[in-house]
Protein backbone atom coordinates (compact mmCIF):
# COMPACT_ATOMS: atom_id res chain seq x y z
CA UNK A 1 0.00 0.00 0.00
CA UNK A 2 1.62 3.11 -1.37
CA UNK A 3 -0.92 5.21 0.04
CA UNK A 4 0.40 4.79 3.59
CA UNK A 5 3.58 5.41 2.35
CA UNK A 6 2.64 8.69 1.21
CA UNK A 7 0.50 9.72 4.05
CA UNK A 8 3.47 8.88 6.23
CA UNK A 9 6.11 11.12 4.54
CA UNK A 10 3.70 13.93 3.83
CA UNK A 11 2.95 14.08 7.56
CA UNK A 12 6.61 14.20 8.53
CA UNK A 13 7.81 16.34 6.18
CA UNK A 14 5.34 19.16 7.50
CA UNK A 15 6.51 18.72 11.29
CA UNK A 16 3.07 17.71 11.72
CA UNK A 17 4.27 14.52 13.36
CA UNK A 18 7.85 13.34 14.70
CA UNK A 19 7.52 10.01 14.66
CA UNK A 20 5.13 7.25 13.15
CA UNK A 21 4.36 4.15 14.82
CA UNK A 22 3.62 1.15 11.86
CA UNK A 23 4.18 -2.07 10.43
CA UNK A 24 7.44 -2.85 8.29
CA UNK A 25 8.79 -6.24 7.12
CA UNK A 26 10.35 -8.35 9.70
CA UNK A 27 12.72 -11.23 9.31
CA UNK A 28 11.17 -15.13 8.06
CA UNK A 29 8.21 -13.37 6.51
CA UNK A 30 6.51 -11.96 9.35
CA UNK A 31 5.93 -8.74 10.30
CA UNK A 32 7.64 -6.24 12.61
CA UNK A 33 6.25 -3.39 14.75
CA UNK A 34 8.27 -0.05 13.24
CA UNK A 35 9.04 3.82 14.03
CA UNK A 36 9.39 5.95 11.34
CA UNK A 37 11.49 8.92 12.43
CA UNK A 38 12.18 10.38 8.99
CA UNK A 39 11.32 10.78 5.49
CA UNK A 40 13.06 7.75 4.67
CA UNK A 41 12.01 5.41 6.96
CA UNK A 42 8.61 5.75 5.76
CA UNK A 43 9.78 3.88 2.68
CA UNK A 44 9.73 0.79 5.01
CA UNK A 45 5.86 1.28 6.39
CA UNK A 46 3.24 -1.41 5.30
CA UNK A 47 0.05 -2.70 5.78
CA UNK A 48 -1.96 -5.68 4.78
CA UNK A 49 -3.97 -8.98 6.31
CA UNK A 50 -0.34 -9.89 8.35
CA UNK A 51 -0.29 -6.61 10.15
CA UNK A 52 -2.61 -7.54 13.19
CA UNK A 53 -0.69 -6.29 16.14
CA UNK A 54 -2.31 -4.05 18.25
CA UNK A 55 0.31 -0.98 18.30
CA UNK A 56 -1.83 1.08 20.79
CA UNK A 57 0.38 -0.30 23.46
CA UNK A 58 3.11 2.03 22.02
CA UNK A 59 1.67 4.82 22.40
CA UNK A 60 2.27 5.55 26.00
CA UNK A 61 5.71 4.29 25.95
CA UNK A 62 8.44 6.84 27.19
CA UNK A 63 10.19 5.92 24.29
CA UNK A 64 8.25 6.76 21.54
CA UNK A 65 6.13 9.66 23.71
CA UNK A 66 9.44 11.71 24.17
CA UNK A 67 9.84 12.39 20.59
CA UNK A 68 6.83 14.56 20.31
CA UNK A 69 3.82 14.69 18.38
CA UNK A 70 2.80 10.57 17.29
CA UNK A 71 1.07 9.28 14.19
CA UNK A 72 0.27 5.43 14.56
CA UNK A 73 -0.86 3.37 11.68
CA UNK A 74 -4.33 1.63 13.04
CA UNK A 75 -6.09 -1.26 12.51
CA UNK A 76 -9.30 -1.97 14.45
CA UNK A 77 -8.09 -3.08 17.41
CA UNK A 78 -5.59 -0.24 17.38
CA UNK A 79 -8.41 2.15 16.74
CA UNK A 80 -10.32 0.37 20.02
CA UNK A 81 -7.22 0.27 22.09
CA UNK A 82 -6.59 3.91 21.18
CA UNK A 83 -10.08 4.95 22.27
CA UNK A 84 -9.65 3.22 25.69
CA UNK A 85 -6.67 4.60 26.52
CA UNK A 86 -8.60 7.51 26.14
CA UNK A 87 -11.24 6.98 28.05
CA UNK A 88 -8.31 5.57 30.99
CA UNK A 89 -6.93 9.00 30.72
CA UNK A 90 -3.41 7.29 29.60
CA UNK A 91 -3.40 9.19 26.57
CA UNK A 92 -4.34 12.99 26.01
CA UNK A 93 -7.58 13.64 23.81
CA UNK A 94 -6.55 14.62 20.29
CA UNK A 95 -3.29 14.83 20.81
CA UNK A 96 -2.13 11.67 18.20
CA UNK A 97 -3.20 11.30 14.57
CA UNK A 98 -4.45 7.82 13.61
CA UNK A 99 -4.03 6.65 10.18
CA UNK A 100 -6.55 4.43 9.66
CA UNK A 101 -5.89 1.19 7.85
CA UNK A 102 -7.73 -2.07 6.66
CA UNK A 103 -7.77 -4.13 3.75
CA UNK A 104 -10.80 -3.54 2.19
CA UNK A 105 -10.20 0.43 1.81
CA UNK A 106 -7.58 2.71 1.33
CA UNK A 107 -5.55 4.40 4.47
CA UNK A 108 -7.11 7.88 5.78
CA UNK A 109 -6.01 10.25 8.49
CA UNK A 110 -8.31 10.58 11.32
CA UNK A 111 -7.11 13.78 13.40
CA UNK A 112 -9.81 13.70 16.49
CA UNK A 113 -11.29 11.30 18.18
CA UNK A 114 -15.00 11.74 16.55
CA UNK A 115 -13.51 10.33 13.16
CA UNK A 116 -12.43 7.53 15.37
CA UNK A 117 -15.50 6.95 17.08
CA UNK A 118 -17.22 7.34 13.98
CA UNK A 119 -15.12 5.15 11.76
CA UNK A 120 -15.64 2.21 14.63
CA UNK A 121 -19.26 2.71 14.63
CA UNK A 122 -19.83 1.31 11.63
CA UNK A 123 -17.76 -1.78 11.83
CA UNK A 124 -18.84 -4.96 13.49
CA UNK A 125 -16.51 -6.66 15.89
CA UNK A 126 -16.42 -10.72 15.74
CA UNK A 127 -14.07 -13.23 16.70
CA UNK A 128 -11.87 -15.31 14.57
CA UNK A 129 -13.55 -18.68 13.75
CA UNK A 130 -11.13 -20.65 15.88
CA UNK A 131 -11.36 -18.12 18.88
CA UNK A 132 -15.53 -18.85 18.22
CA UNK A 133 -15.49 -22.63 18.62
CA UNK A 134 -12.42 -22.83 21.13
CA UNK A 135 -14.97 -20.59 23.41
CA UNK A 136 -18.53 -22.25 22.41
CA UNK A 137 -17.02 -25.60 23.30
CA UNK A 138 -15.50 -24.49 26.58
CA UNK A 139 -18.78 -22.69 27.75
CA UNK A 140 -20.68 -26.52 26.68
CA UNK A 141 -17.77 -28.32 28.69
CA UNK A 142 -18.71 -29.43 32.54
CA UNK A 143 -16.68 -26.98 34.95
CA UNK A 144 -14.26 -30.12 36.08
CA UNK A 145 -13.94 -30.83 31.89
CA UNK A 146 -12.64 -27.22 31.78
CA UNK A 147 -10.64 -27.63 34.78
CA UNK A 148 -8.42 -30.37 33.36
CA UNK A 149 -8.36 -28.28 29.93
CA UNK A 150 -7.06 -25.12 31.79
CA UNK A 151 -4.65 -27.05 34.17
CA UNK A 152 -3.05 -28.78 31.27
CA UNK A 153 -2.97 -25.69 29.32
CA UNK A 154 -1.38 -23.88 32.56
CA UNK A 155 1.06 -26.58 33.14
CA UNK A 156 2.85 -25.07 30.04
CA UNK A 157 3.16 -21.39 30.95
CA UNK A 158 6.69 -19.97 30.93
CA UNK A 159 5.87 -17.08 33.09
CA UNK A 160 7.59 -15.07 30.45
CA UNK A 161 4.98 -11.83 30.93
CA UNK A 162 4.45 -11.47 26.89
CA UNK A 163 0.48 -11.28 27.79
CA UNK A 164 1.08 -8.67 29.85
CA UNK A 165 3.55 -6.87 27.49
CA UNK A 166 1.76 -7.14 24.69
CA UNK A 167 -1.83 -5.80 25.98
CA UNK A 168 -2.39 -2.45 25.20
CA UNK A 169 -4.55 -1.60 28.66
CA UNK A 170 -1.56 -3.51 30.90
CA UNK A 171 -0.03 -0.04 31.55
CA UNK A 172 0.72 -0.10 35.60
CA UNK A 173 4.62 0.89 36.14
CA UNK A 174 4.90 -1.73 38.45
CA UNK A 175 3.00 -5.37 38.37
CA UNK A 176 1.82 -7.02 41.15
CA UNK A 177 3.72 -10.10 40.06
CA UNK A 178 7.08 -8.06 40.56
CA UNK A 179 6.06 -7.23 44.40
CA UNK A 180 7.60 -9.31 46.83
CA UNK A 181 6.71 -7.59 49.58
CA UNK A 182 3.61 -9.07 49.71
CA UNK A 183 4.51 -11.71 47.47
CA UNK A 184 0.19 -12.28 45.87
CA UNK A 185 1.97 -14.50 43.49
CA UNK A 186 4.64 -17.08 43.21
CA UNK A 187 7.60 -15.85 41.25
CA UNK A 188 8.32 -19.60 39.66
CA UNK A 189 6.69 -21.08 37.01
CA UNK A 190 4.12 -23.69 38.38
CA UNK A 191 0.72 -24.75 37.78
CA UNK A 192 -0.75 -22.99 40.48
CA UNK A 193 0.84 -19.82 40.55
CA UNK A 194 0.69 -19.67 36.68
CA UNK A 195 -3.41 -19.86 37.22
CA UNK A 196 -2.92 -17.27 39.30
CA UNK A 197 -1.38 -15.23 37.18
CA UNK A 198 -3.92 -15.46 34.72
CA UNK A 199 -6.72 -15.32 37.17
CA UNK A 200 -5.45 -11.98 38.25
CA UNK A 201 -4.74 -10.52 34.87
CA UNK A 202 -8.46 -11.18 33.28
CA UNK A 203 -9.63 -9.81 36.52
CA UNK A 204 -7.65 -6.68 35.80
CA UNK A 205 -8.84 -6.67 32.46
CA UNK A 206 -12.78 -7.03 33.34
CA UNK A 207 -14.48 -4.38 31.65
CA UNK A 208 -11.56 -2.92 29.78
CA UNK A 209 -10.48 -5.74 27.49
CA UNK A 210 -10.45 -4.41 24.08
CA UNK A 211 -10.98 -7.95 22.51
CA UNK A 212 -7.71 -8.03 20.40
CA UNK A 213 -6.61 -11.20 21.70
CA UNK A 214 -3.04 -9.92 21.28
CA UNK A 215 -2.19 -11.78 24.46
CA UNK A 216 -3.19 -15.27 23.24
CA UNK A 217 -1.11 -14.51 19.51
CA UNK A 218 1.88 -13.35 21.30
CA UNK A 219 2.02 -16.61 23.98
CA UNK A 220 4.90 -18.66 23.18
CA UNK A 221 3.00 -21.91 24.32
CA UNK A 222 0.10 -20.80 22.60
CA UNK A 223 -2.27 -21.01 25.61
CA UNK A 224 -5.41 -19.71 24.54
CA UNK A 225 -5.27 -17.19 27.49
CA UNK A 226 -7.24 -14.49 25.32
CA UNK A 227 -10.23 -16.20 26.31
CA UNK A 228 -9.97 -15.74 29.75
CA UNK A 229 -10.23 -11.94 29.50
CA UNK A 230 -12.65 -12.57 26.28
CA UNK A 231 -15.05 -14.74 28.20
CA UNK A 232 -15.51 -11.78 30.90
CA UNK A 233 -15.93 -9.13 28.23
CA UNK A 234 -19.02 -11.82 26.89
CA UNK A 235 -20.26 -11.64 30.69
CA UNK A 236 -20.48 -8.17 31.13
CA UNK A 237 -22.16 -7.50 27.45
CA UNK A 238 -24.64 -9.56 28.74
CA UNK A 239 -25.12 -8.39 32.07
CA UNK A 240 -24.14 -4.68 31.76
CA UNK A 241 -24.51 -3.89 28.21
CA UNK A 242 -21.07 -2.84 27.91
CA UNK A 243 -18.83 -1.62 25.01
CA UNK A 244 -14.92 -1.49 25.45
CA UNK A 245 -12.82 0.74 23.39
CA UNK A 246 -15.74 2.00 20.83
CA UNK A 247 -16.28 5.59 22.59
CA UNK A 248 -14.39 7.30 24.83
CA UNK A 249 -17.72 8.36 26.86
CA UNK A 250 -18.27 4.47 28.08
CA UNK A 251 -17.13 4.16 31.93
CA UNK A 252 -15.81 1.07 33.49
CA UNK A 253 -18.27 -1.51 34.44
CA UNK A 254 -16.32 -2.83 37.28
CA UNK A 255 -15.88 0.53 38.83
CA UNK A 256 -19.25 1.07 39.62
CA UNK A 257 -22.21 -0.88 40.48
CA UNK A 258 -26.65 -0.88 39.95
CA UNK A 259 -29.22 -1.36 42.35
CA UNK A 260 -30.42 -4.16 40.27
CA UNK A 261 -26.88 -6.17 40.08
CA UNK A 262 -27.89 -10.01 40.33
CA UNK A 263 -27.83 -11.29 43.57
CA UNK A 264 -28.88 -14.99 43.39
CA UNK A 265 -25.57 -16.45 44.20
CA UNK A 266 -25.63 -14.29 47.86
CA UNK A 267 -27.01 -16.25 50.35
CA UNK B 1 -10.55 -37.84 48.81
CA UNK B 2 -13.23 -38.60 50.86
CA UNK B 3 -12.30 -38.61 54.47
CA UNK B 4 -14.21 -38.60 57.48
CA UNK B 5 -11.69 -37.36 59.67
CA UNK B 6 -11.62 -34.37 57.34
CA UNK B 7 -11.80 -31.35 58.79
CA UNK B 8 -11.75 -27.91 56.56
CA UNK B 9 -10.08 -25.57 57.10
CA UNK B 10 -12.14 -22.34 56.42
CA UNK B 11 -11.46 -18.42 55.93
CA UNK B 12 -13.97 -15.84 56.70
CA UNK B 13 -13.57 -12.21 55.35
CA UNK B 14 -16.20 -10.15 57.05
CA UNK B 15 -16.46 -6.29 57.17
CA UNK B 16 -15.88 -4.84 60.48
CA UNK B 17 -19.94 -3.37 60.29
CA UNK B 18 -21.86 -5.78 59.79
CA UNK B 19 -20.86 -9.26 59.59
CA UNK B 20 -17.98 -9.25 62.32
CA UNK B 21 -20.71 -7.72 64.99
CA UNK B 22 -22.72 -10.24 63.89
CA UNK B 23 -20.44 -12.93 64.91
CA UNK B 24 -20.04 -11.34 68.16
CA UNK B 25 -23.49 -11.58 68.64
CA UNK B 26 -23.33 -15.54 67.70
CA UNK B 27 -20.91 -15.88 70.90
CA UNK B 28 -22.27 -13.40 73.15
CA UNK B 29 -25.68 -15.09 72.61
CA UNK B 30 -24.00 -18.91 73.41
CA UNK B 31 -24.56 -20.02 70.16
CA UNK B 32 -22.21 -22.86 68.75
CA UNK B 33 -21.49 -23.26 65.87
CA UNK B 34 -18.34 -25.12 64.15
CA UNK B 35 -15.15 -24.28 64.79
CA UNK B 36 -13.17 -24.62 61.52
CA UNK B 37 -13.89 -21.17 60.31
CA UNK B 38 -11.42 -18.62 61.02
CA UNK B 39 -12.36 -14.50 60.56
CA UNK B 40 -10.32 -12.24 59.19
CA UNK B 41 -12.04 -8.49 59.55
CA UNK B 42 -11.89 -6.11 56.73
CA UNK B 43 -13.17 -2.50 57.33
CA UNK B 44 -15.09 -3.30 54.24
CA UNK B 45 -16.47 -5.69 51.89
CA UNK B 46 -15.37 -3.62 49.42
CA UNK B 47 -12.00 -4.04 50.83
CA UNK B 48 -11.98 -7.10 50.13
CA UNK B 49 -9.95 -8.05 47.33
CA UNK B 50 -10.10 -10.77 45.14
CA UNK B 51 -6.30 -11.55 45.64
CA UNK B 52 -7.06 -12.17 49.18
CA UNK B 53 -9.39 -15.37 47.93
CA UNK B 54 -6.36 -16.57 45.98
CA UNK B 55 -3.88 -16.47 48.38
CA UNK B 56 -6.23 -17.99 51.07
CA UNK B 57 -6.76 -21.06 48.71
CA UNK B 58 -2.97 -21.30 48.34
CA UNK B 59 -2.41 -21.06 51.95
CA UNK B 60 -4.07 -23.72 52.71
CA UNK B 61 -7.95 -23.03 52.81
CA UNK B 62 -10.14 -25.32 51.48
CA UNK B 63 -13.17 -23.12 51.93
CA UNK B 64 -13.72 -19.40 51.72
CA UNK B 65 -16.58 -16.84 53.70
CA UNK B 66 -17.04 -13.76 52.07
CA UNK B 67 -19.63 -11.68 54.26
CA UNK B 68 -20.89 -8.21 54.64
CA UNK B 69 -23.58 -5.68 55.25
CA UNK B 70 -27.03 -6.64 53.28
CA UNK B 71 -27.45 -3.59 50.21
CA UNK B 72 -28.31 -0.49 51.75
CA UNK B 73 -26.94 -0.92 54.92
CA UNK B 74 -23.19 -0.27 54.24
CA UNK B 75 -21.16 2.28 56.36
CA UNK B 76 -19.73 3.43 53.30
CA UNK B 77 -22.57 3.68 51.06
CA UNK B 78 -21.88 1.39 48.57
CA UNK B 79 -18.57 -0.69 48.94
CA UNK B 80 -20.62 -3.97 49.57
CA UNK B 81 -22.75 -3.02 46.49
CA UNK B 82 -19.06 -2.38 44.63
CA UNK B 83 -17.92 -5.84 46.07
CA UNK B 84 -20.97 -8.02 44.37
CA UNK B 85 -20.26 -6.67 41.30
CA UNK B 86 -17.28 -8.15 41.67
CA UNK B 87 -17.91 -11.17 42.84
CA UNK B 88 -20.37 -12.20 40.12
CA UNK B 89 -17.42 -11.50 37.53
CA UNK B 90 -14.77 -13.28 39.73
CA UNK B 91 -17.69 -16.04 40.10
CA UNK B 92 -17.55 -16.06 36.65
CA UNK B 93 -13.96 -16.40 35.45
CA UNK B 94 -13.55 -19.28 38.29
CA UNK B 95 -16.33 -21.36 36.24
CA UNK B 96 -14.78 -20.91 33.26
CA UNK B 97 -11.55 -21.94 35.01
CA UNK B 98 -12.89 -24.73 36.12
CA UNK B 99 -12.48 -23.92 40.03
CA UNK B 100 -15.60 -25.16 42.06
CA UNK B 101 -17.40 -21.54 42.82
CA UNK B 102 -19.25 -23.28 45.71
CA UNK B 103 -16.16 -23.56 47.65
CA UNK B 104 -16.72 -20.13 48.10
CA UNK B 105 -19.91 -18.90 49.85
CA UNK B 106 -20.93 -15.39 49.73
CA UNK B 107 -23.43 -13.56 51.85
CA UNK B 108 -25.09 -10.67 53.54
CA UNK B 109 -25.32 -10.82 57.54
CA UNK B 110 -26.25 -7.74 59.46
CA UNK B 111 -24.98 -7.43 63.15
CA UNK B 112 -28.24 -8.39 64.82
CA UNK B 113 -28.15 -11.84 62.61
CA UNK B 114 -25.98 -13.80 64.97
CA UNK B 115 -28.36 -16.70 64.29
CA UNK B 116 -27.59 -16.76 60.43
CA UNK B 117 -23.92 -16.30 61.43
CA UNK B 118 -23.79 -19.48 63.13
CA UNK B 119 -25.60 -21.28 60.43
CA UNK B 120 -24.01 -19.42 57.51
CA UNK B 121 -20.44 -21.15 59.20
CA UNK B 122 -22.12 -24.89 59.70
CA UNK B 123 -23.43 -25.20 56.30
CA UNK B 124 -20.09 -23.98 54.83
CA UNK B 125 -18.45 -26.52 56.94
CA UNK B 126 -20.78 -29.51 55.81
CA UNK B 127 -20.35 -28.32 51.91
CA UNK B 128 -16.49 -28.12 52.11
CA UNK B 129 -16.59 -31.49 54.12
CA UNK B 130 -18.16 -33.19 51.35
CA UNK B 131 -16.22 -31.66 48.66
CA UNK B 132 -12.90 -32.36 50.23
CA UNK B 133 -9.16 -30.70 50.47
CA UNK B 134 -8.74 -27.69 47.93
CA UNK B 135 -6.38 -28.40 45.06
CA UNK B 136 -6.11 -26.49 42.05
Amino acid sequence: MDKINKIATELLATGKVQIIIGYAEGSKGRIRPFFARNEKECEKLIFDERCVQNLAVYLYKEETSRRGQQAIVANISTLRGIIRLTTEKQIKEDDLIAIIASDKEQPFEAHTFEDIENYLSNQTFQLNESDKTLLEQLNAMTPSERRTFWQNEMENCIRCYACRQACPLCYCSQCVVEVNQPQWIPATANRTGNTEWHIMRAMHLAGRCVECGQCGKVCPENIPIHLLPIRLAEEMKILYGSTTGISKDENCEMSTYKHEDTENFIG
Amino acid sequence: MKNNNFEPKIVAFVCNWCTYAGADLTGTSRIKYSSNVEIIRFPCTGRIDFMLLLKAFSNGADGIIVSGCHPNDCHYTSGNLHARRRWIIFRTLLDFIGINIHRITFTWVSAAEGAKWAEVVNQTTNKIKELGPYEL
